[in-house]
């Protein structure tokens, strides 16, 4: 009844009927790609905003609230203010690269939306492999930094754009064997098999202490790849300025900000998919009438409302607590969540073969 | 009673500079930053030429002079009921303390009593000024090192003080209250009814901001062993106030060598003996609370009577070579008037305690991450206006 699937189904009927089969794919691949783009333009503004409001919460202040009511325009004005402001070039830059590298950005944070489900039935592509798409494509994003980074032809850029390779590289360890937790415990890559695997209840609850502590590793390793304080070492406003993206200016510079918000909702997407269920309804064991109850909330509310939960717990974190230093981010990483994430791998294999989650 | 300096008169005879501290170790793959003039973490115009081994850094290279307004030399033209005025900008943070500084001195060249009524509440205001200025550093130095929420929550207590400054004297940064013989006015109406309501207040925030910031695993893994200042450091580069009691240097000005009413208050003089960044950290939040000690000693017992002293229309120095010193926020600020007798100084010094700190910076920040530079300049507290002068 309130299912997302009822538009897409009707669209891809109606499209069958009225078109031949390829033309009716190419018009669905044009919607899919249009969108992405207005998911991820909307999604840029919200996050901002709500950024900025969560921040002003905890900060004792009030926030933007003047332009539009609770001042919920204020990222569209800002973004109009971004794209009439002059994107400068340095002189000193490699102009390609330097151009190139917020592209990249943005270009990444739209590819992982692909296999996201954002409701039951509602995904771009059910990719079988869609885990491990994710883990590939988000490597990806360090290439724009340090492309931009490099190109900038800044030393405060330099400093960030390698602060950040170190740590990107890195901490994607952790992240990729967490990630590998669930996926021994459900037996595949397909982030749909994933999400029905949770059905009578989700991983966080079923997979004992291994998954809840992966859910902790995941939570940090993904923190610091989507370089948000504590980890925001190649920002570093006090030391560093701006870090890699301190010559950038106008939409070139929106660019980069809006893919840093996109790749903080992805990142807390795969983590709501891998241990919240996704889309899945809170279900308990057999209380079929909960259950029932439970399932008349729509799944997209379920995926975005465990999503921005977990957005909020990261916004939360770069609000409250202070910067780590490079070799205290690098050794947090090799020494502790590394080790600790192999160990639980072995774990939570041992339990997935003795089968002794619920 | 001058010291006349030798100029030198045969420019060959100088030694030349070392080319190692213009270049600063000039190896192979150094990396040389300009931090500031314009850098979020210089709270102001300092400029620091950084020389880098990677995150390592090998030399810190302060470079001073872009906030020098002559402070001094403008003394020199003005009254001794004027000049006074001029120095609420050099530290602009500890406005009243360094103004305390020149009545006092004022006051011993021309042997004014001041009255106790207006000793007293010079030592209230003064201790209000360095909770204000304590918690303006805890708010930058959490900013410093990334976090930002804290510089909110110290505003909010900061604002109180405030609003006690602006009933009083008029002014919310600049504070123009003390003359050399007391204060200009008398105290607000509302003023203890005020203080007191802050002190309630700011007891039970100050182990909010504990809760907050000095217990977190990252704020004091940032801090400990970091821009160590070892106590023979410390003394023979100047440092004083808290950057020098974090190395157990006993310097408490209000201690060694008591002013106004310091002499009969209960405090005690904070000393740490880690010598790195938590315990100059450490030193100032302790030092807030004894701040509040003493302003609870004395807020119900302002003694009645005159709160300014009779004093001549217009003042004049007898001839000779008078010094002062004070504890503000930050140090020692020592002032030092020549006199030849007339209404304007003949020459006025002032020792200030940013710069002595600033000298230490580079010891402390070789060989250590370029992060904790920062986090260093943080706990120095410095303020760059009373660098410059």
């Amino acid at each position: 009844m309130w299912s997302l699937t009822n538009i897409s189904t009707g669209i891809h009927d109606w499209l069958i009927q009225t078109f031949n089969p390829t033309w009716a794919l190419i018009i669905e691949m044009v919607i899919a790609g249009i969108a992405v783009i207005g998911l991820f333009a909307v999604l840029g503004l919200v996050l901002v905003l709500m950024e900025r409001r969560v921040a002003a919460w905890m900060q004792i202040r009030l926030g933007p609230n003047r332009v539009g009511p609770f001042g919920l325009l204020q990222s569209a004005a800002d973004t109009v203010k971004l794209l009439v402001k002059e994107g400068m070039t340095p002189d000193g830059a490699d102009k390609f690269l330097f151009n190139l590298a917020p592209f990249i950005a943005m270009m990444v944070a739209m590819l992982l939306m692909v296999p996201i489900a954002f409701a039951k039935d509602f995904q771009l592509w059910d990719l079988n492999i869609g885990v491990l798409y994710v883990s590939a494509v988000s490597s990806i994003m360090v290439i724009s930094i340090l492309m931009a980074g490099w190109a900038s032809n800044n030393k405060y850029s330099l400093m960030g754009a390698m602060r950040s390779g170190a740590q990107i590289v890195s901490y994607e360890l952790s992240a990729g064997l967490s990630i590998l937790t669930i996926v021994v415990l459900t037996g595949s890559l397909n982030i749909n098999d994933i999400i029905i695997a949770q059905a009578d209840g989700w991983w966080i609850f079923k997979g004992h202490i291994p998954v809840i502590i992966s859910f902790v590793i995941f939570i940090i390793a993904v923190t610091a790849e989507t370089n948000r304080a504590p980890f925001d070492l190649a920002e570093a406003e006090s030391e560093l300025t701006s870090g890699f993206h301190t010559e950038y200016s106008g939409m070139k510079f929106a660019l980069f900000f809006l893919a840093e918000y996109i790749n903080v909702f992805i990142v807390c997407a795969i983590g709501a998919t891998l241990f919240l269920g996704g889309w899945m309804p809170f279900h308990i064991g057999n209380w079929e009438s909960f259950n029932h109850v439970m399932d008349y909330i729509p799944s997209s509310i379920w995926f975005f409302g465990k999503t921005f939960f977990l957005i909020f717990v990261i916004m939360w974190f770069r609000w409250t607590f202070p910067r780590l230093r490079i070799d205290q981010l690098l050794n947090l990483e090799w020494r502790y969540l590394l080790p600790i994430s192999m160990f639980n791998l072995l774990l939570a294999t041992a339990i997935a073969i003795l089968g002794w989650h619920f | 009673m001058f010291r006349e300096t030798e100029i030198v008169k045969d420019v060959s005879s100088i030694p030349p500079f070392p080319q190692d501290a213009v270049q600063g170790g000039g190896g192979a793959g150094d990396l040389i930053i300009n931090v500031g003039p314009q850098h979020p973490a210089t709270h102001g115009v300092l400029h620091l030429v950084i020389t880098l081994n990677g995150e390592t850094i090998k030399k810190v290279e302060p470079h001073l002079g872009y906030i020098h307004r002559s402070i001094e030399k403008m003394c020199e033209s003005l009254t001794y009921r004027q000049f006074i005025y001029v120095t609420s900008r050099m530290d602009y943070l500890s406005a009243h303390i360094n103004n305390h500084a020149c009545a006092l001195c004022v006051e011993k060249g021309m042997q004014i009593e001041v009255p106790d009524r207006a000793q007293v509440i010079r030592v209230i205001m003064d201790e209000l000024t360095r909770i204000a200025s304590h918690e303006l550093w805890w708010g930058a130095m959490a900013m410093d090192i990334g976090a930002f929420t804290p510089f909110f929550h110290a505003f909010r207590e900061r604002e109180k003080i405030n609003e006690i400054m602006e009933e009083t004297c008029g002014a919310r940064l600049t504070m123009n209250y003390y003359v050399p013989g007391g204060l200009r006015a008398d105290m607000h109406p509302d003023f203890q009814k005020k203080v007191k309501e802050f002190i309630v207040l700011f007891k039970r925030k100050i182990d909010e901001y504990d809760e907050l910031v000095t217990g977190n695993i990252i704020f004091i893994n940032r801090m400990k062993g970091v821009g160590m200042l070892s106590k023979e450091d410390a003394v023979s580069f100047g440092c004083s106030g808290p950057a020098a009691r974090g190395s157990g240097v006993h310097c408490d000005i209000r201690k060694l060598y008591p002013y106004a009413v310091y002499d009969k208050v209960e405090f005690d003089e904070i000393l740490e003996t880690g010598c790195d960044s938590l315990a100059r950290y450490m030193v100032r939040i302790r030092e807030m609370k004894q701040s509040v000690r003493i302003i609870e000693q004395l807020i119900d017992h302002i003694p009645e009577g005159d709160f300014q002293a009779k004093t001549k229309a217009v003042l004049k120095l007898p001839k000779g070579e008078f010094y002062t010193r004070v504890e503000t926020a930050r140090g020692e600020l020592g002032v030092y008037i020549v006199s030849e007798g007339a209404t304007t100084p003949y020459r006025i010094k002032f020792r200030s305690p940013g710069f002595s700190n600033l000298s230490a910076l580079d010891s402390m920040a070789r060989g250590s991450k370029l992060g904790d530079l920062v986090a260093m300049m943080g706990t120095l507290d410095l303020v760059i206006p009373d660098i410059d002068r």
